[in-house]
C-alpha cells in the first residue's frame, strides 16, 4: 500500500515534469482562423516582453531647421545627402555617431578628422554605400517598409557592424576523403533553429535570386523538378524566418497547405516582398563592398557579412515593435524640394 | 466500499521455472540448433525467463553479418563527419546523418563521399532485411507453423523498400531516397510532405494511421480484456476458440454491453494481425504514389472533394505578388 502510493505520487510528478518541458506555462495561444484548423500563434508572453524590452527604439534628436542652403554647396564630396539642410546634416551625422560609431571614435570612425571630405577610410565609403541603401529602402521598397521607414539604427542598434548577419558557411569539415560528406546539414546550427536542415540556405536565396518556392500548382505530377534536397533548402530558410520574427509558420501560411496563396495571411506578401528587399540589399549594396573591406571583416571564405530577416527583425514580427523610425528622420527617405 | 489502490504491475508477476523446453526434434545441418539453455530473471520479467536454444543458420549469420555492415557504415561515417572526434560523435549524434546522392547523380553510382556510401549502406541493409525474412519463413515452416509473422514482416520491408528503393527507381534518382539519420530522417519527412503538398491529405497515408492507431487500440483493448479475465483462464485463448469456457463469456458479454458486439478469440487475433499489416501495405502505396502520380495532395484532395471546405478565413488573404502586374522575383 504504501508502495502503491509512493510509486503513484512518483508517477505523478515525473509526469508533470515531462510535460511542463523546459518552458514556464502558460504560453498564450491565439486563434486566427478557422476552428479545427491549427491557425493561429503560440507565444509566452514573458518572452514576448523581454523581446520588447530588448527592441527599444533610441530617442529622436530634436528636429532640425530644414530651411537655409544645401549641404551640397557646403560642403565638400557630399554626394548621397546634398539635398538636406545644414541643420539636417549636421543632426543626421550626430545621429549615425550615436547609432554605431565606436564610443572611443566618435566621427573619426568614418571621417579622417583633418579632412572630412577625405575619402581614404574604408568605414566612410561603406557608410556612403550604407546611406544610398537606406533612401532606396525607404523610397523604393515601400512595399515591406511601409511608412514605417528603416534608419541605421534599424540594424546596427549601437554596434559598428549589425550583430546578426550571415555569411557563406560550409558548415565544419569531416574527416574528408572519401568518407561521406555533411552536404552542408546535419548538426545543430543556430541559423536554422538548431535543427538538422542545410545551415545555409542564405547564400543561395538571400544572397542570390534562388528558387524558393518548391510545391507544384497542380495536383498531378507535371515535370516539377524541385527536389527533397531544395525543399530542405527552403525548409531552412523558412526555420530562420520564423525564428527571426518571433513567430509561428501560420502568421504567414494557411496550414493545409504553405505553398497555397488561397488561404494565406496576408503577412505572407509583406515577407514576400522582405525576401526580395533583402536580396536587393545582398546583392546591389552589401556584397560589392567585400572588395574595399579589411581581411579583419571578412569570413573564412572570404565574403563580408549579410543581411537576413533576424538582422532587423531581432525576434519580433515588426523590427523596435513597429516603432516609426522614418517619423523622426525624413533625411532618410526621399529626395525633397528645398523649402 | 473502501478505495483500495491496486498496483498494476507492468512485469510479469509469476516465473514458472520447470524443466527446459528443448523444443521438437528438427533437421540437423551444419549449423544446427544450440544446445545452450540459461535463464535470466530479467528476461524473465518481461518474457520467459528461458534464453535459447537459439538458432542462426547460414541466413541468420548472412543477414547479422550484412546487417553489421549497414550499421558500421552508417555509424563510421557519422564519426568521419565530426572528424573521428568521439565527444562530438555523441554529442551531434542524433544530428548527424549519412545523406543520399545529391540530385545531379539521378541512378548512377556516385563517388564514395557523394552518396555511394549511402548505396552501399542501403544495399546491405536490404540485403539483412530480406535473409532475415527467409529465416523467419523458414524457421516457421521447419517448425510446422504458419507463416503469418513472416508475412507481416514482409509488409513492413515493402515500406522500407518503396521508401529507399522502389520510389528512387521511379522518380529517376537516388537523391529521392531517405538518409540514414536520427532527426535528418524527421527532416526528410517534413520536407517531403512540404514538397508534395501536405501528406495529410493523400488517403492512403490516412488509411496507414487509421491502422496504425487502430492497431494499438486493438492491441490495448485485447490485452486488458485476457488480463482481466485471467482468473477464469481467460489466457487459454486458442483452446476456447473451439471450447469456449466462462472466461470467455464473460469476455465477449462485456463487449456486448459495452458497445452490443464483440470479437471471438479467433477473430480478435485476425483483426490485430490485419490491422498491423495494412499499415505498411497503405502507407507504402501513398508513398509510392507520391511525386510519380500526385505531385500535391492537397489540390488532389480539393479536386476530389477529399478536403473540407471551410468558411472564408476572417482576414484578407494574401494575393501572390507574382500574379500581379510589374512582379519581381
Amino acid at each position: 500500500m504504501r508502495t502503491a502510493s509512493t510509486c503513484l505520487t512518483a508517477l505523478v510528478l515525473t509526469s508533470a515534469l515531462l510535460l511542463s518541458g523546459c518552458e514556464r506555462p502558460p504560453p498564450a495561444t491565439e486563434q486566427t482562423g478557422y476552428r479545427g484548423q491549427s491557425m493561429g500563434s503560440v507565444a509566452n508572453p514573458r518572452t514576448l516582453e523581454m523581446r520588447e524590452a530588448a527592441n527599444q527604439p533610441p530617442e529622436a534628436q530634436p528636429a532640425a531647421d530644414p530651411s537655409g542652403p544645401r549641404a551640397s554647396t557646403l560642403y565638400q564630396n557630399v554626394k548621397v545627402l546634398g539635398d538636406l539642410s545644414e541643420g539636417e546634416f549636421i543632426r543626421l551625422m550626430a545621429s549615425m555617431t550615436e547609432w554605431l560609431a565606436p564610443a572611443d571614435q566618435s566621427c573619426g570612425y568614418c571621417h579622417n578628422l583633418d579632412n572630412l571630405a577625405d575619402e581614404s577610410k574604408y568605414q566612410y565609403r561603406v557608410a556612403r554605400q550604407m546611406l544610398i541603401m537606406t533612401r532606396s529602402l525607404n523610397t523604393d521598397w515601400k512595399s515591406h517598409v511601409g511608412e514605417t521607414g528603416v534608419t541605421c539604427y534599424t540594424c546596427h542598434r549601437g554596434n559598428a557592424q549589425p550583430q546578426a548577419t550571415f555569411r557563406q558557411d560550409p558548415g565544419p569539415r569531416g574527416a574528408g576523403g572519401f568518407t561521406a560528406s555533411r552536404q552542408g546539414q546535419n548538426f545543430a546550427a543556430m541559423a536554422v533553429g538548431s535543427t538538422s536542415l542545410p545551415n545555409d540556405p542564405f547564400s543561395r536565396l538571400l544572397a542570390y535570386a534562388g528558387e524558393i518556392r518548391v510545391s507544384t500548382p497542380t495536383a498531378l505530377a507535371t515535370g516539377n523538378p524541385r527536389t527533397i534536397q531544395d525543399t530542405e533548402m527552403t525548409y531552412g530558410l523558412m526555420i530562420h524566418m520564423s525564428e527571426g520574427l518571433g513567430v509561428n509558420c501560420t502568421f504567414c501560411h494557411n496550414s493545409r497547405n504553405f505553398g497555397q496563396w488561397g488561404d494565406s495571411p496576408p503577412q505572407r506578401a509583406t515577407a514576400f516582398h522582405g525576401i526580395r528587399m533583402v536580396r536587393d540589399i545582398n546583392i546591389r549594396h552589401v556584397q560589392p563592398l567585400a572588395a574595399i573591406l579589411p581581411p579583419e571583416r571578412l569570413g573564412p571564405e572570404g565574403d563580408n557579412a549579410k543581411v537576413f530577416c533576424t538582422t532587423c527583425h531581432n525576434g519580433q514580427p515588426k523590427p523596435m515593435g513597429g516603432a516609426p523610425m522614418l517619423q523622426n528622420y525624413p533625411e532618410l527617405g526621399a529626395v525633397r524640394p528645398a523649402p | 466500499m473502501a478505495f483500495v489502490i491496486d498496483y498494476q504491475n507492468i512485469f510479469t508477476r509469476v516465473q514458472v521455472r520447470g524443466p527446459d523446453e528443448v523444443g521438437p526434434p528438427i533437421d540437423t545441418g551444419i549449423y544446427s540448433r544450440s544446445k545452450t539453455i540459461r535463464h535470466s530473471y530479467w528476461a524473465g520479467k518481461i518474457g520467459d525467463a528461458q534464453i535459447g536454444p537459439i538458432y542462426l543458420g547460414w541466413f541468420g549469420s548472412a543477414s547479422l553479418l550484412c546487417g553489421i555492415v549497414a550499421f558500421e557504415i552508417i555509424g563510421l561515417n557519422m564519426w568521419a563527419s565530426v572528424n573521428w572526434d568521439p565527444v562530438q560523435f555523441v554529442r551531434q549524434l542524433f544530428w548527424l546523418a549519412l545523406e543520399p546522392p545529391a540530385p545531379q547523380y539521378g541512378l548512377s553510382f556516385p563517388p564514395l563521399a557523394e552518396g555511394g556510401w549511402w548505396l552501399l549502406a542501403g544495399f546491405f541493409m536490404t540485403l539483412s532485411l530480406l535473409l532475415w525474412w527467409v529465416r523467419t519463413y523458414r524457421r516457421a515452416r521447419a517448425l510446422g507453423l504458419g507463416t503469418h509473422v513472416a508475412w507481416a514482416f514482409a509488409a513492413a520491408i515493402w515500406l522500407v523498400l518503396v521508401l529507399g528503393f522502389l520510389r528512387p527507381l521511379l522518380m529517376g534518382s537516388w537523391s529521392e531516397g531517405v538518409p540514414f539519420g536520427i532527426f535528418p530522417h524527421l527532416d526528410w519527412t517534413a520536407a517531403f510532405s512540404i514538397r508534395y503538398g501536405n501528406l495529410f491529405y493523400n488517403p492512403f497515408h490516412a488509411l496507414s494511421i487509421t491502422f496504425l492507431y487502430g492497431s494499438a487500440v486493438l492491441f490495448a483493448m485485447h490485452g486488458a480484456t485476457i488480463l482481466a479475465v485471467s482468473q477464469y483462464g481467460g489466457e487459454r485463448e486458442i483452446e476456447q476458440i473451439v471450447d469456449r469456457g466462462t472466461a470467455s463469456e464473460r469476455a465477449a458479454l462485456f463487449w456486448r454491453w459495452t458497445m452490443g458486439f464483440n470479437a471471438t478469440m479467433e477473430s480478435i487475433h485476425r483483426w490485430a494481425w490485419w490491422f498491423a499489416v495494412l499499415t505498411p501495405l497503405t502507407g507504402g502505396i501513398g508513398i509510392l504514389l507520391t511525386g510519380t502520380v500526385v505531385d500535391n495532395w492537397y489540390l488532389w484532395a480539393v479536386k476530389h472533394d477529399f478536403a473540407p471546405v471551410y468558411p472564408p478565413p476572417p482576414y484578407t488573404p494574401a494575393v501572390d505578388p507574382l500574379t500581379l502586374p510589374g512582379a519581381t522575383r
